[in-house]
């Protein structure tokens, strides 16, 4: 390819409809005879619906229907990522038990909103008790089944003996509390029927996901439901996978014979699309006096529901990161009466890379070593745990090009050592690393008589810039100027493709959509020789439009090389030594992540991930009621993510990185990579500005008093 | 939310009878508290009334003091030179409460009358004394990391969420009310009732009784006046503790003091016990920590919230150093 579009800043091809307010979200749509829906949600942690109590409700002005357990029909378990699509294999309103707070008990369908949620407020549920276990610490550990296929637990080397035989030794304890996603957008699903047909509008990172899972719940042929996402505010995992309300949402339109909306509230948020499991992560680390480490033993402990089992991989970071002989990882589970788990931006990854990252900086200051030399005498030159080549590895210069950046020489090792007026200040840094992953993925371009370029497919954009990459690589795989070429995605009657989760949406489609876009450009070139427009060829030849198909897949290299994208992460913090305030003052990300297929929309993603990573280190928590087992102030107010005051200015920079091996565009993926480690840095920068070594999450002025 | 009737009057007595005839009305002014109650179930009246029409915004300078109509903004309150120069606590709380977006709507009279955050007293489903009385507390037993250590109850340890009412509290404000039978001044400091055994009662205010004014008067301690608050994150936040203190030095002895805190008691708590170490004293270290700890000598903290105890200390430390030095 000779990149002309490609790797350039080009706008956003959806922006103007964004910030005019004409792009329609799921929550925007509206269509003929629309009613709307509400969910009735439990108010106990676990126990059996003595009773619903809809009477008064289906009295209530304007109710077209109400549903629960007393009146739907039965309905298939979908299996869970990764086996199936559904977030939460167990369906909604098939039975009398109630598992967790916040478990949906009943739909309400009314002509407006206003009567539904006013008729959802009327519904009267009486329950029979029992005893909850409502946190990680009540519950007994269990080994999870297996985590995404691989094995709960791995020993490479003889851990235990390395640390014995240690000169230096780390063991400590590194916990991280409930998070939720909480995207811009909540979850909402239209749902319209059309005879036995289903149209279903819904905010999802997988359109195909959403079809699959509805057909097989309901027990319809696949090809008779449609999913239509054009845009979605926000996901960050948290549409990932096929939750209940989805289902909710068509069963409703069945039954009261009319279109249905369906929009949660954000407090029904905090228990219908997942969250971030809580962590307590013991890590115990071995290492030579000069730092170079011996051994790594990190044992992680997540919940799960007491229905389903769902585990992030938490400790496989300590695995690959570093080049160490002896590395032992363990997972273990305890079953909470609580939602289950998800993904959530780098599932595994964020919260264990908080572990083994404020562990390396532990490292670094007991045995003398500045944490960036550390981690260069740890770099692995292969990768660790299966020993193949990287297909490319730019961390040694993201550390390099970072520090230099941020002017990392002139940090004093002391903590405490560094002050602006009457604040401590820090400079801590973390590594960063997430794997390539990609999936089969197809797409469509059409060239049309008139010049302009359709790239079709099923993926969708999330708002990381989708619409905007596809086009790039369709116009560079022709020759043309990005005007003249437009994207359509989010539509299952557009060629499948993968959920966009794990980073690999533009290693997943950028490839399908370079394929068929040489496609219809050999048909077109078929026709005549070149030199002529594709427009001027296909007018003389009467043609309407030619369309080219493209299939990618995942090509043999996954099991020749190793594939990672990597990076480093520079922080700055100011801290009030008496009031314990702690602000984030500069940072400093950078990363080799394979071709930047767009550096504007890639440093929005970057920024976005180094925001949510701040918001882990410093203000974000679900609290949860351990008698009650029920989220306390479930709200924005109660969950606080970082606002545009806490946030400084954000370097970010790419290492010109060319990688063969990942796939036909070199592309690596960057949404994920940019949030690990991110916390980890925060916290090593507040231990170098105060001398405290933070290991629960979020450092708050209550944790530095 | 159940339906309910919305009524707008322009006329002070208009709102007043309104609001009067129906034991379930609510009055509304920028409704940025009441709107979220509304929606979560909280509050369930059957009439609005919107006081947005009566003529009550606006600062006015009268006896050298300022009279501040309920209905202004805090972001005009914050604007005003007369109060950014003479009543700079006063700037400074409401520069530090909520959101620039949230302050063009909020106003003086509902940032007082605001309701807690508490989570259990916002939340329909859970027991809470305030909300639905003779049910219980959940936070005394559940989560009060951002409970009251000053002046709960066994009933109830919400705290008190206003910035702004705490600068108020030590810069001597008065509360000018209008009922259909009377006019009042209330001070600020008498406005607010502890919870003891009825935590639903807040204020000495009647059902349907109208905010006026807020109203500073002219004190030889406004000048010299500022406010802390310390907070997780750097904006749209309630305080976890924050202080006002108002101080009138005189050849370097304190003449009189005002301390008032925040995020620490059901009310905005005034600490009177740390302004009679302050009057008469010079201000040394030693006074500002014989202050400091004065402050907190009733607290009760629970195992959550005890760090608030030291955090009032370090926070009081601070804002009387700044005072001190200050003018
Ligand atoms: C997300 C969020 C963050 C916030 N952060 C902060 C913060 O950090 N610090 C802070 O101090 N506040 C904060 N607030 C609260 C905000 O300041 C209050 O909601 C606001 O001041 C209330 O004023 P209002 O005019 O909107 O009142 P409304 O919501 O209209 O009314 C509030 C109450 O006052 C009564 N009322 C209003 N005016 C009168 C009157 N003239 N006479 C009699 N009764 C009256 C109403 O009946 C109601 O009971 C925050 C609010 C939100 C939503």
């Amino acid at each position: 390819m000779r990149p002309t579009a490609v790797g350039t800043p080009v706008d956003r091809a959806d922006a103007r409809s964004k910030v005019t307010g004409t792009a329609c979200y799921t929550v925007d749509v509206v269509l003929p005879d629309l009613a709307h829906a509400v969910v009735v949600q439990s108010t106990v942690p676990t126990g059996r619906i003595v009773r619903i109590d809809a009477a008064a409700a289906e009295r209530a002005p304007g109710v077209l229907g109400v549903l629960s357990h007393a009146n739907t029909p039965s309905l298939a378990e979908v299996p869970t990522f990764p086996q199936g699509p559904a977030g939460q294999r167990r369906p909604p309103l098939q039975d009398d038990t109630v598992n967790f707070d916040g478990e949906h008990l009943a739909v309400v369908v009314a002509d407006t909103l206003h009567h539904a949620a006013q008729a959802a407020a009327l519904i009267d549920v009486a329950y029979d008790r029992e005893e909850a276990v409502t946190t990680l610490e009540a519950g007994d550990e269990l080994p999870p089944s297996g985590i995404f296929g691989e094995a709960p637990d791995s020993v490479r080397g003889d851990p235990e003996a390395a640390l014995a035989r240690a000169e230096v030794r780390l063991d400590a304890t590194y916990t991280t509390p409930t998070e939720h996603h909480h995207p811009l957008e909540p979850g909402a699903t239209v749902a319209a029927w059309d005879g036995g047909r289903l149209t279903l509008y819904d905010s999802t990172q997988w359109v195909s996901g959403v079809r699959d899972a509805v057909a097989m719940t309901l027990g319809m042929a696949t090809d008779q439901v449609r999913v239509v996402s054009p845009f979605v505010g926000g996901a960050f995992g948290s549409k990932a996978m096929v939750w209940p309300h989805v289902v909710l949402a068509a069963l409703a339109a069945r039954h009261v014979g009319r279109p249905v909306k369906l929009v949660l509230s954000r407090a029904q948020m905090f228990t219908s699309l997942g969250y971030r499991s809580p962590t307590v992560q013991r890590l115990s680390l071995g290492a030579r006096q000069d730092g170079t480490l011996t051994a790594i033993v990190h044992a992680v402990t997540q919940q799960t529901s007491v229905f389903e089992e769902f585990v992030a991989g938490a400790g496989y970071i300590s695995r690959s990161l570093y080049a160490c002989p002896n590395v032992a990882v363990r997972h273990r589970l305890v079953r909470v009466n609580a939602p289950t788990p998800t993904v959530m931006r780098a599932p595994g990854e964020a919260v264990g890379s908080f572990a083994l990252e404020s562990a390396l900086d532990e490292l670094a200051a007991q045995s003398g070593v500045d944490p960036v030399a550390l981690r260069l005498r740890n770099f692995a030159e292969d990768e660790p745990q299966e020993g193949l080549a990287w297909s490319s590895n730019a961390l040694r210069e993201c550390y390099q090009v970072g520090a230099e950046r941020f002017g990392w020489e002139r940090r004093t090792t002391e903590p405490r050592s560094m002050r602006e007026g009457r604040h401590l200040v820090g400079w801590g840094m973390a590594s960063a690393t997430y794997g390539v992953h990609s999936e089969a993925a197809a797409a469509r371009v059409r060239i049309c008589a008139d010049g302009r370029i359709l790239v079709t497919s099923g993926t969708q954009d999330l708002g990381t810039g989708t619409y905007t990459t596809m086009v790039q690589v369709a116009a560079d795989a022709l020759g043309v100027p990005v005007e003249r070429v437009t994207a359509a995605l989010g539509d299952t009657d557009l060629p499948p493709a993968p959920h966009s989760g794990g980073s690999q949406t533009a290693a997943s489609v950028g490839p399908a959509v370079w394929s068929a876009a040489l496609d219809a450009c050999s048909k077109v070139l078929a026709l005549a020789e070149q030199g002529d427009s594709y427009a001027e060829i296909l007018t003389r030849h009467g043609i309407e439009f030619v369309e080219g198909r493209g299939d990618a897949r995942p090509g043999a290299s996954a099991s020749r090389f190793a594939m990672r994208s990597f990076g480093a992460h520079f922080a700055e913090v100011q801290v009030d030594p008496e009031l314990g305030e702690v602000r984030l003052t500069r940072f400093c990300g950078v990363f080799g992540a394979g071709r930047i297929l767009n550096p504007k929309t890639a440093r929005s993603q970057m920024i976005g991930g180094i925001v949510g990573g701040t918001g882990m280190a410093l203000t974000e928590r679900t609290v949860t009621d351990r008698r009650l087992g029920r989220v306390v102030s479930p709200n924005l107010s109660g969950y606080a993510v970082p606002t545009h005051a806490d946030i400084p200015w954000i370097d970010v920079c790419f290492i010109d990185e060319h990688d063969p091996h990942v796939n036909a565009l070199g592309v690596k993926g960057i949404g994920e990579v940019a949030i690990v480690g991110v916390a980890a840095a925060i916290a090593n920068a507040v231990h170098h500005a105060t001398g405290r070594r933070i290991r629960d999450l979020p450092i708050t002025p209550q944790t530095l008093l | 939310m159940a339906p309910l009737e919305y009524l707008r009057p322009s006329d002070e007595g208009a709102a007043i009878a309104l609001a009067e005839a129906d034991g379930r009305a609510c009055l509304l002014a920028g409704g940025t508290d009441v709107v979220g109650l509304l929606k979560d179930g909280v509050l369930a009246p059957s009439r609005l009334v919107d006081i947005n029409a009566l003529p009550i915004a606006g600062v006015e300078i009268r006896d050298g003091g300022l009279s501040i109509g309920a209905l202004t903004r805090l972001s005009d309150v914050a604007d005003h030179p007369a109060v950014r120069g003479r009543f700079p606590a006063l700037a400074h709380a409401v520069l530090a409460a909520a959101s620039p977006q949230l302050r063009n709507m909020a106003t003086v009279g509902g940032s007082l009358l605001q309701r807690t955050r508490c989570g259990y007293f916002r939340d329909p489903v859970t027991p809470c004394n305030k909300r639905a009385p003779g049910t219980g507390c959940s936070a005394i037993d559940g989560e009060h990391r951002l409970h009251a250590i000053l002046g709960g109850s066994d009933r109830c340890i919400a705290v008190h969420p206003s910035d702004p009412a705490v600068a108020l509290l030590a810069l001597d404000a008065v509360v000018r009310t209008r009922g259909s039978r009377k006019e009042r001044a209330i001070p600020v400091d008498d406005l607010y009732l502890l919870p003891g055994s009825t935590p639903e009662r807040e204020t000495l205010l009647e059902h349907g009784e109208l905010i006026v004014a807020v109203e500073l008067p002219a004190t030889s301690f406004a000048a010299r006046s500022c406010y802390l608050k310390v907070r997780e994150r750097a904006s749209f936040e309630f305080a976890l503790v924050s202080a006002a203190v108002a101080l009138d030095v005189r050849g370097g002895v304190i003449r009189t003091a005002r301390v008032a805190l925040g995020g620490v008691a059901p009310r905005p708590w005034r600490a009177r016990a740390a302004e009679a170490v302050l009057r008469g004293s010079r201000m040394t270290e030693a006074t500002i920590a014989a202050a400091a700890s004065a402050a907190v000598r009733d607290a009760r903290p629970r195992e959550q919230n005890a760090f608030k105890v030291e955090l009032v200390r370090r926070v009081l430390t601070r804002v009387l150093a700044t005072a001190g030095a200050g003018g």
